[in-house]
């Protein structure tokens, strides 16, 4: 009986509160991905937001997973009933781009809303990936990330390394995993995101062409450079290094963040967002930038971003847009995205919030938060390190990650491997190509 | 009566507690995980005894880390589950048992038409032809309504098959008879169909509301608002594998808990599994 | 296949299907038509261009030598898993009808794995036998096995098979029980009395009055190796180790919803609807004429 009160009480409650939010406020309708503590933030931003003003209501929805939440936003904009803002993983970058109707670019957004739009008060290397090659910024930074090194300092002092020196070069990791297994660990390093760290990351950091026409900046069609000699060199070390367990590969996402928690490897390349986790277990761990080759020319440039940024849906209306313009200018402000690069490991977006952050001590106080920040804002990237533009990325990276685990598993060599995903990966870009062009 | 063999039913019995103890482990060690800290979960291997976690845990995960994450509170979504479940639940069956007397029972034109044309829908989840669905639902405006989560869930034909399966074990001569009696279509229906199908409806309200429990790719595509949310898409708005911390205890004794009604409901039908047909009949 | 006797009437059996054909047309019909529809363009994911290819992605498709790996990989699969869920289910559900003492108790926990939502129960196997996680798995290595599902494709398939059958075995634990049930205990004490053993008796007539259940279980463990188990195999390996788990419906789903290619991924959905239509009419056609109905 009692349950069946408070059932009703629960139903009753939200009742009204659906009644109340029928009120004069234009609703705006976010959808997004985001889970476990990074939802609580998103629904915080959201009460945030609608208490400071009258005018508008933001409504976030989760959609699950990044790529249900797209397939959401799409199914939702074919049958013209679009949330206004939708969340879009990193990869999912190259398809909405493509999408020319479907979207209003956030500079347009911003500029209709009377928002003074700069874009030198963002950081360069997070905003010129969601810009065009004429810098207009098509959606807006939320949760970026930059893959950094983390490692565990008591298998350093086992294997006699020195603990306070992260490795910073690849033949140093590869070294020092070789040194940590021998010393009897379970494992040296591993990493999670191979393709995004290993393929995306490896070419921009090294200044390396990850595809021809600028990564895919300039065309549809842009052909994979990723069976070059130093991504062959490379892989072929990842693979004998797995032959002998120094390496222990831990798949396609981020579940290899797993095997640094329980402390089974030692070193991790792991996106700057697992720091949330990280920090909350018992390893005692310390923080390096992303390794690299020190023959590469130009080494180290700049990463590229993961994560994922909002878009705005075209075909609303301009009282809406003001909407979602006042909206994005909430998230820039100053305290909120300091707030929000100190509770996660995501980078702030603003170079004030930066700033901020530095001269509150924050970096002092947690050395090695501001190293995802500065591999992203070091250089002006070039040409190889501005951004990765395939129409069909995720399928691309499924291409490459299934030759890459063959390749593990010893069924080919790093040659064979990456020669097959390019010449797949160029295939599949193409016929994808096909369905865009007009 | 049946000999029983002393050593027959103890193999049985050791059968069924190695069965159990294969299909059961998964969920014990997810209590085991439920009554730990999130710290003991990520470094496994776990201990296979429970913690000291548990009063902890499930309060938090009662009265505030469902909420908390989901914008929601428990009662509402265990509110909006149940609805979706029962609703499935019951709509299948009714619409099933009336389609499937007609196919077995009757002689009409295009009888074999629609035959098929129900057991074709026996393949094909929602998944696969998601984007036209989803369209079908916004033209009639079903989107954010109980209507849009239940009914195109109701479409297969797993429950029409099952009473199809059953309705031509029942003897012809017992049809007769009713017939004789002067009984018409209606009353043979209410009085002798529907009593021997009792074993099957129990079995598949409770399969059906376990279906309508669990779902999770519907739910989330046709509902935009949190207050129409199910616990299911609750519990995943909690799980990160990637760049968020997850309260894996919390998780885990949101999964425990969200697994208690439907396991109620097995345990409430359970009477009516004892009772077979033929006692029915006595 | 058919009854003997029927009600007479045309209006009423009219009236009784009316709801499912209804339902089934809005929800299913119109539906599969758009998919095959879209399977004949070209298209961009938000429907913003279209182009006309006729059979091209049909072409595309078959001509694939993924797909033709996928159908492989699907046959082994789905075949494993129906073998596995029913041979379990009938097996617990027969030593379940032979016990007195204790069978509620069994019964519910044997149905207590169906009560776990696919979309979670990929998470519960990651967290026993992933190579990161999983407590069986660190069991498992430190008795030497060389446990690796991330890369060993054969232990990947094993996995998926045992976590997709764990899903299903309670389902047609239940439909056994109640099909056990449905037998008059009347024949069984008969053939007992007749000298019959326990063995003797389940296999002369307990399993084949059983045999209409038996049917329907067959069916519907098909279906649900096909299609219902990509949730379980999409948590626990993603179609990997180099594509060693990925059947035609995983395939469907991550073309469609994760490589955006809506009409090639349409094109599979046709393709395998002509499979499982072909699959469900041999199935009525050829082996039900084995079903033993009263």
């Amino acid at each position: 009986m009692f349950r069946f009160k408070a059932l009703l009480a629960g139903t009753a409650m939200a009742l009204v509160a659906s009644a109340g939010s029928a009120r004069a406020a234009t609703e705006l309708q976010w959808w997004h991905a985001m889970e476990g503590g990074n939802n609580e933030v998103v629904e915080q931003l959201a009460r945030e937001f609608n208490e400071s003003q009258s005018d508008y209501k933001v409504v976030p929805v989760y959609k699950g997973k990044y790529p249900e939440t797209l397939q959401a936003g799409i199914a939702a904009f074919r049958a013209r009933q679009a949330p206004h803002i939708i969340q879009v993983f990193d990869v999912g970058t190259g398809v909405m781009m493509a999408a020319k109707g479907a979207v209003k670019p956030v500079a347009e957004v911003l500029r209709e809303a009377g928002a003074t739009f700069d874009k030198s008060q963002y950081l360069a290397g997070i905003v010129g990936y969601y810009s065009t090659t004429d810098g207009e910024m098509l959606s807006f930074p939320y949760n970026s990330s930059s893959p950094i090194l983390y490692y565990n300092k008591e298998a350093f002092r086992k294997a006699g390394l020195d603990e306070n020196t992260p490795p910073r070069t690849w033949p140093e990791v590869f070294e020092a995993a070789r040194a940590i297994k021998a010393s009897g660990w379970a494992c040296g390093y591993t990493t999670t995101w191979p393709t995004w760290i290993h393929l995306e990351n490896f070419s921009a950091w090294n200044n390396r062409p990850y595809a021809s026409d600028a990564n895919g900046l300039n065309s549809l069609t842009p052909k994979l450079a990723i069976n070059s000699p130093i991504n062959v060199r490379h892989f072929q070390t990842l693979a004998d290094l797995q032959k002998d367990g120094s390496f222990s590969y831990g798949g396609r996402t981020s579940e290899a963040k797993l095997k640094f928690l329980n402390g089974e490897c030692a070193i991790l390349t792991e996106s700057s967002g697992g720091l949330a986790d990280i920090s909350k277990s018992t390893i005692d761990y310390g923080i390096g930038q992303l390794p690299y080759y020190p023959d590469a020319e130009g080494a180290p440039q700049n990463t590229i971003p993961g994560g994922a940024s909002l878009w705005v849906f075209a075909g609303k209306t301009a009282g809406e847009y003001k909407g979602v313009g006042r909206f994005f200018q909430f998230l820039s402000q100053t305290p909120i995205q300091a707030r929000l690069h100190q509770v996660s490991g995501y980078l702030p977006v603003t170079m004030e919030a930066y700033q901020a952050t530095k001269d509150q001590g924050f970096y002092d106080k947690n050395p090695g938060r501001e190293t995802p920040i500065l591999q992203m804002m070091g250089k002006e990237p070039t040409e190889n390190s501005r951004g990765v533009r395939l129409v069909n990325l995720p399928q691309v990276r499924d291409i490459q990650n299934e030759e890459i685990e063959a390749m593990l598993a010893g069924r080919q060599d790093a040659k064979t491997a990456l020669d097959k995903a390019a010449e797949r990966a160029n295939a599949a870009v193409e016929q994808a190509a096909r369905a865009v062009a007009k | 009566m049946i000999e029983r063999r002393p050593v027959g039913t103890l193999l049985a019995h050791l059968s069924l507690v190695l069965g159990i103890v294969v299909v059961a482990f998964p969920i014990y060690y997810t209590f085991v995980a439920s009554t730990r800290t999130t710290v003991e979960i990520l470094s496994p291997p776990l201990p296979l005894l429970p913690g000291d976690h548990f009063l902890e845990n499930y309060a938090g995960a009662l009265f505030g880390g469902v909420g908390r994450i989901g914008g929601v509170d428990v009662m509402r979504l265990l509110f909006n589950t149940t609805v979706v479940a029962l609703a499935i639940a019951a709509g299948k069956i009714v619409i099933s048992i009336l389609s499937a007397y007609a196919i077995v029972f009757f002689r009409f034109p295009l009888r074999m038409v629609f035959f098929w044309m129900i057991f074709l829908t026996l393949m094909l989840p929602v998944e696969v032809r998601i984007l036209p669905t989803y369209k079908v639902m916004v033209d009639l405006g079903l989107i954010d309504t109980y209507t849009g989560l239940t009914l195109p869930l109701m479409a297969s034909a797993t429950a029409t098959f099952l009473f199809r399966q059953f309705f031509l074990t029942i003897p012809d001569e017992l049809v007769e008879a009713a017939r004789i009696d002067g009984a018409g279509p209606w009353r043979f229906f209410r009085d002798i169909l529907l009593p021997l199908s009792k074993t099957n409806i129990a079995a598949l309200f409770v399969i059906l509301f376990i279906y309508g429990w669990t779902q999770y790719l519907w739910p989330l595509l046709v509902t935009n608002r949190n207050e129409m949310n199910t616990i299911v898409i609750a519990l995943s708005k909690m799980i990160s594998f990637a760049d968020a911390a997850t309260e894996w205890n919390l998780v885990m004794a949101t999964t425990i808990l969200a697994m208690l009604p439907p396991v109620a409901v097995v345990v409430l039908m359970q009477k009516w599994f004892v009772k077979g047909l033929v006692e029915s009949e006595k | 296949m058919h009854r003997r006797v029927l009600f007479p009437g045309t209006l009423l059996p009219l009236l009784l299907v009316a709801p499912q054909i209804a339902i089934t047309s809005v929800f299913f019909f119109w539906p599969a038509y758009r998919a095959l529809e879209s399977s004949l363009y070209r298209e961009d994911p938000f429907g913003l261009s279209s182009t006309f290819v006729g059979l091209e992605n049909f072409r595309e498709v078959l001509s694939s030598p993924g797909y033709l790996h996928s159908l492989g990989v699907t046959a082994v699969f789905s075949l494993s898993v129906a073998l596995l869920a029913l041979t379990a289910g009938l097996v617990f559900a027969a030593m379940a009808d032979r016990v007195l003492r204790g069978r509620t108790v069994y019964r519910t926990l044997l149905i207590w794995p169906y009560a776990v939502a696919p979309a979670l129960a990929g998470m519960l196997w990651l967290f026993l036998f992933s190579p990161a996680m999983g407590t069986l798995a660190i069991w498992l290595r430190r008795a030497g096995v060389p446990w690796d599902p991330l890369l060993n494709g054969d232990q990947a398939m094993l996995l998926v098979v045992v976590a997709a059958s764990w899903k299903q075995v309670s389902y047609n634990f239940l439909f056994f029980v109640a099909g056990m049930q449905a037998i008059p205990r009347s024949l069984i004490e008969a053939a007992a009395i007749d000298g019959a053993g326990p063995a003797r008796r389940f296999f002369t007539i307990i399993f084949p009055l059983l045999s209409p259940t038996t049917f329907f279980l067959l069916v519907v463990n098909t279906v649900y190796a096909f299609f219902d188990t990509f949730g379980i195999i999409h948590a626990v390996t993603g179609g990997g180790p180099a594509r060693a788990t990925e059947t035609l419906v995983y395939k469907v789903y991550n073309d469609g919803f994760v490589g955006l290619d809506l009409g090639g991924s349409s094109a599979q959905s046709v393709i395998l609807m002509a499979i499982v239509v072909a699959l469900t009419v041999i199935q009525f056609r050829y082996v039900e004429r084995k079903v033993h109905y009263a």
